[in-house]
């Protein structure tokens, strides 16, 4: 068991639980199945065993869906301000700050443009690795050029949401997101230009009550957290306990809010299938 | 029912009551002078007092339980209001109200959250937290005012949308994100006030308009200071800093440009003197109607897609 031991110290089990892990080697939140990075990878980041959906990023997403080389990020240079000088346990422009350097992302969504099978289309994915992927001005700001974007090049939209909700630390101006993201939806509709919404553990709160909820087409992906409310806010207010399986992809599938759960390996041409459906 | 009083109302509220005990008796007595001293106190004090309000304050004045409430609004401001029920798909929720009505010789939808005034009612009107049938209810009014060009002008005062398994069930996000998408379009004029408590999705759920409006002694805001605070300060206790930091009372929110305009409210707040507070709600709306009319709708809604698309702050860096 030598080589197991050894390995044990590169198992990454601590902050942000459910992120990629930096060590070699990493263990299955569900089942225990101690998995090695490379097949990981190689799985989509899922396990092979339990299809345990890690938590990924962006820069994953991208890689999954899009043909290599196609993408194109747009609006890199959007920026967070602190409009409402926000401080309460630290000021909200330090946790900006410590944000970017820890993930080396400059918020918490990324727009850009590529091709899936050769399908041109605007994409805009989150990343829960920053505050959350809490919504801000930026956010929203970014969700809507991507549709204006999707709306003047004609391009299907794909939005893969993954967000804890509104940034608190943006009040009033975070909670308009949700109507301006929203609006510029409907103008979407109103041009026939399909958008496909990709739910992702988890999606809840502002970000659900909004875009993530609008699309033509709803996939979620397997076991997902997705509501408006969080299960901890829920069970405060009733006082018990939440039946299994609740808020989960299955759950919200059952009820008739998603159109299917779809494995992350199955994603890319589960979208190319649908694509191909409204372009024909 | 017992008069609520707030802590810093009190001061006022005990010496106007002793004024008017004074005035019982002052038939009797020569102390003309004295009432008239005292009532030159009271003013400075209502002054002093109101002048000054924190953040927290107004949140309290905002859920004030004598203050007017949507249907106390319809009652005061129009005549032969009719109400409408049910989302036609699962059922009524007595947490969101809506129907035609008589403004000013014009019929006009008024949809908006209810609260309730005692533990019964209260609990009738779910506290004022909707379900998603309420805002299925709220969208099938808002369609039906579009289908004969009627405006509408709902009413925001709500502690949230309801958090809960039969809300999540049906779908509370999806309801929310529906009437933000349909109401940024609807063919007709909208007018949002908000009147009480604007919290969070809950109340934008039925607040995109044309102009959005707010009463002086409201808030409006992504979360309630009691809940920002045991997020973000891990406790419930930093309720008054986290109301002073969301920045959420109507001068804040028309600084940060989301909103139109401030309704001034009756020295001490709406519930001191409801008709007034009517009156000014009533005169506002009227000003801004007529406004809106004289806008074409596909300008209108052009406008309104514009507004929205405008608020939050950002910078190319
Ligand atoms: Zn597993």
């Amino acid at each position: 068991m030598a080589w197991f031991k050894r390995s044990k110290e590169n198992i990454s089990s601590e902050n942000g639980k459910k992120d990629i892990p930096d060590g070699l080697w990493t263990k299955c939140e569900n089942c225990g199945e101690i998995i090695h990075k490379k097949q990981l990878e190689e799985n989509f980041y899922t396990c092979a065993k339990c299809n345990y959906h890690f938590r990924i990023g962006s820069k994953e997403y991208f890689e999954i869906l899009l043909d290599d080389g196609t993408f194109k990020e747009t609006e890199k240079n959007i920026r967070s301000v602190d409009p409402l000088q926000f401080v309460d346990t630290k000021p909200y422009s330090q946790r900006i700050e410590e944000s970017m350097k820890k993930t080396g992302l400059t918020e918490a969504v990324r727009t850009g443009t590529g091709k899936i099978n050769g399908i041109p289309i605007v994409i805009a994915c989150m990343d829960f690795s920053f505050i959350g992927g809490s919504m801000g001005s930026v956010v929203g700001e970014k969700v809507a050029r991507a549709v204006d974007l999707a709306r003047k090049k004609k391009h299907p939209l794909i939005i893969i949401s993954s967000s804890g909700g509104a940034r608190m630390m943006e009040a009033a101006l975070s909670l308009m997101q949700m109507a301006k993201t929203s609006a510029k939806l409907a103008q979407l509709a109103e041009a026939r230009i399909p958008y496909i919404s990709v739910l992702t553990d988890p999606t809840t709160g502002g970000v659900t009550a909004s875009f993530a909820m609008l699309g033509d087409v709803h996939i979620a992906e397997p076991g997902a957290l997705i509501g408006f409310a969080g299960p901890r806010v829920i069970r405060q207010t009733i006082g018990k306990d939440l039946p299994k399986g609740f808020q989960r992809s299955e759950f919200l599938l059952e009820k008739g809010f998603i159109d299917m759960v779809v494995h992350r390996k199955e994603l890319k041409e589960t979208i190319t299938k649908l694509l191909r459906h409204f372009a024909s | 029912m017992a008069k609520v009083i707030l802590d810093f109302e009190r001061p006022i509220v005990e010496l106007e009551q002793k004024i008017a005990d004074m005035r019982k008796y002052a038939d009797n007595l020569d102390i003309a002078d004295e009432i008239a001293l005292l009532e030159e106190k009271v003013d400075q004090l209502r002054n002093s007092v109101y002048s000054n309000l924190t953040r927290w304050q107004r949140v309290q004045l905002a859920r004030h339980p004598e203050r007017p409430y949507t249907l106390d609004y319809i009652q005061m401001m129009t005549e032969n209001f009719v109400e409408l029920h049910g989302d036609r798909f699962f059922g009524d929720d007595k947490a969101i109200v809506g129907g035609f009505a008589t403004f000013e010789n014009q019929t006009v939808m008024f949809i908006g959250h209810q609260k309730g005034r005692d533990t019964k009612s209260n609990i009738y009107r779910n506290f004022g937290m909707p379900h998603p049938e309420g805002y299925r209810k709220a969208l099938r009014l808002m369609r039906l005012a579009e289908k004969f060009s009627k405006p509408i002008i709902t009413f925001l005062d709500t502690p949230g949308a309801y958090p809960g398994i039969g809300a999540e069930e049906r779908g509370q996000a999806e309801a929310i994100a529906r009437n933000l998408f349909e109401m940024s379009r609807l063919q007709v004029p909208i007018i949002v006030v908000i009147i009480g408590e604007g919290a969070s999705g809950g109340a934008l759920g039925i607040g995109v308009g044309d102009r959005i409006l707010m009463m002086e002694n409201t808030w409006y805001s992504v979360i309630a200071p009691e809940s920002c605070s045991s997020i973000l300060w891990r406790s419930w206790d930093y309720k008054e800093q986290a109301a002073e930091a969301l920045k959420l009372t109507a001068k804040d929110l028309l600084e940060l440009g989301v909103i139109d305009r401030i309704i001034p409210e009756p020295i001490g707040g709406a519930h001191r003197d409801p008709l007034q507070a009517a009156a000014l709600v009533k005169k506002v709306l009227l000003e801004e109607l007529k406004a809106l009319k004289k806008i074409s709708l596909t300008r209108l809604v052009q406008e309104r897609i514009e507004k929205f698309s405008k608020m939050g702050a950002w910078k190319n860096g």
